[in-house]
């Protein structure tokens, strides 16, 4: 697998991009999830996205190759997303502590999600009740609860995707998951 | 009842799998005796669970086209690269013609010793190969810096490079029949060889 990145890599530093339609095959699932946890909507998500796969294409050169490239797309893409929220908020909501659930109602207005149609009402009901409680946690909580749980990425992986140290990284997700709780703990 | 603070630390604590043995019994029995406590940890778990259910979408199916549509436009040499990789014969053709027409010239000139890539059913006299009448030759047969006369039969092509063919009335050769007496001749005899080769190595 890695390997198989590596050599990918070379011939993108060449210039050659077919092989980086390769690697947008392998990561457009994650980073495109990543997103649409990060953002709640599946047409910014699908943008950010792409953006944050144009952003690493550029800056191929910047890679470096004692991180995972796969951490590297999540540093572009949640720190692309992280952009996104900013640009359409607030900036009083930024700093807020998740202390109460004061909080968490400040974004009430949330953007729809489409459904598949398989999915049937009731998981879609759980489904956007879960979705919206991720977006109601501030960015900095909301990023490590997704990488942690929707990308089921270590500790160690959160901390070197978002250059923080472990002890923040544990910090902001027993946070969040307070946070969350208070949301999803009681259905 | 009176909880000690650091209880829903302890929590955090085994949820992140980074508990000592220690903390671990003292959370659990903490949670045996607190029924709030132990309901504060039942939905956190809860949480977690909603969270890792969350449905796994997907983006749209021409997300790769459209990524790849929105990249700088890429360098001509490395197109040229690719479209050489996609053509076997003319990389073959065109490598053999950058590195290899230099050192023919000097094998075209340079190599004037007599030789036959078979010695199995025929006759060699001087510089000459007889393939005899009545004795067929199974496979390809090149004879470099000399002749050949064929009366019998050849499954297969015969080359002649710097020399001549006779074909005697009765002589048979199966496959293709050439003489290689000028240089041009020379390089396109070596360019279908090599691309042969790369032809047997996409086989
Ligand atoms: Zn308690």
């Amino acid at each position: 697998m890695e390997t198989f990145i590596k050599k990918r890599i070379k011939a993108i530093k060449k210039g050659d991009q077919n092989a980086y339609a390769e690697i947008v095959e392998l990561y457009k699932d994650k980073v495109y999830r990543l997103c649409y946890r990060m953002l709640g909507n599946r047409h910014e998500a699908e943008d950010a996205a792409q953006e944050a796969f144009v952003r690493a294409y550029i800056n191929i050169h910047t890679y470096n190759t004692n991180m995972k490239f796969s951490s590297w797309l999540y540093r572009i893409a949640t720190n692309l997303s992280i952009d996104k929220i900013r640009k359409k908020k607030p900036s009083v909501y930024l700093d807020e502590e998740v202390s109460g659930t004061e909080g968490l109602t400040v974004y009430s207005q949330l953007p729809s999600t489409e459904a598949s149609p398989e999915e049937t009402l009731e998981s879609l009901e759980l489904q956007e009740t879960v979705q919206k409680a991720i977006e109601k946690l501030p960015e900095k909580y909301r990023s490590v609860i997704v990488l942690k749980y929707i990308e089921d990425l270590s500790l160690q992986e959160i901390s070197e995707i978002l250059d923080i140290p472990i002890g923040t990284v544990k910090t902001r997700i027993h946070r969040g998951r307070e946070a969350l709780r208070k949301h999803l703990g009681h259905l | 009842m009176e909880c000690p603070n650091h209880i829903i630390k302890l929590m955090h604590d085994y949820l992140d799998d980074d508990i000592t043995p220690d903390d671990e019994r003292e959370l659990r029995e903490h949670l045996q005796q607190c029924s709030a406590c132990a309901h504060h940890f039942n939905s956190l778990k809860r949480t977690i669970a909603f969270i890792q259910h969350a449905s796994h979408i997907t983006p749209s199916s021409n997300f790769t086209a459209n990524v790849m549509a929105r990249l700088p436009k890429e360098k001509k040499m490395v197109r040229l690269g690719r479209w050489l990789k996609n053509h076997p014969f003319v990389t073959a053709a065109s490598l053999f013609l950058a590195l290899m027409v230099g050192s023919l010239f000097t094998t075209w000139n340079g190599e004037q010793q007599f030789s036959v890539s078979t010695r199995e059913n025929v006759i060699i006299q001087d510089r000459t190969v007889i393939v005899p009448k009545g004795k067929v030759v199974e496979g390809d047969i090149v004879v470099r810096n000399g002749s050949i006369k064929i009366e019998g039969k050849v499954n297969g092509d015969v080359t002649v490079i710097h020399g001549e063919k006779y074909l005697a009335s009765a002589g048979q050769v199966t496959g293709e029949i050439e003489e290689i007496n000028q240089v041009f001749d020379w390089i396109w005899y070596n360019i279908k060889e090599s691309v042969k080769d790369v032809m047997k190595a996409f086989e």
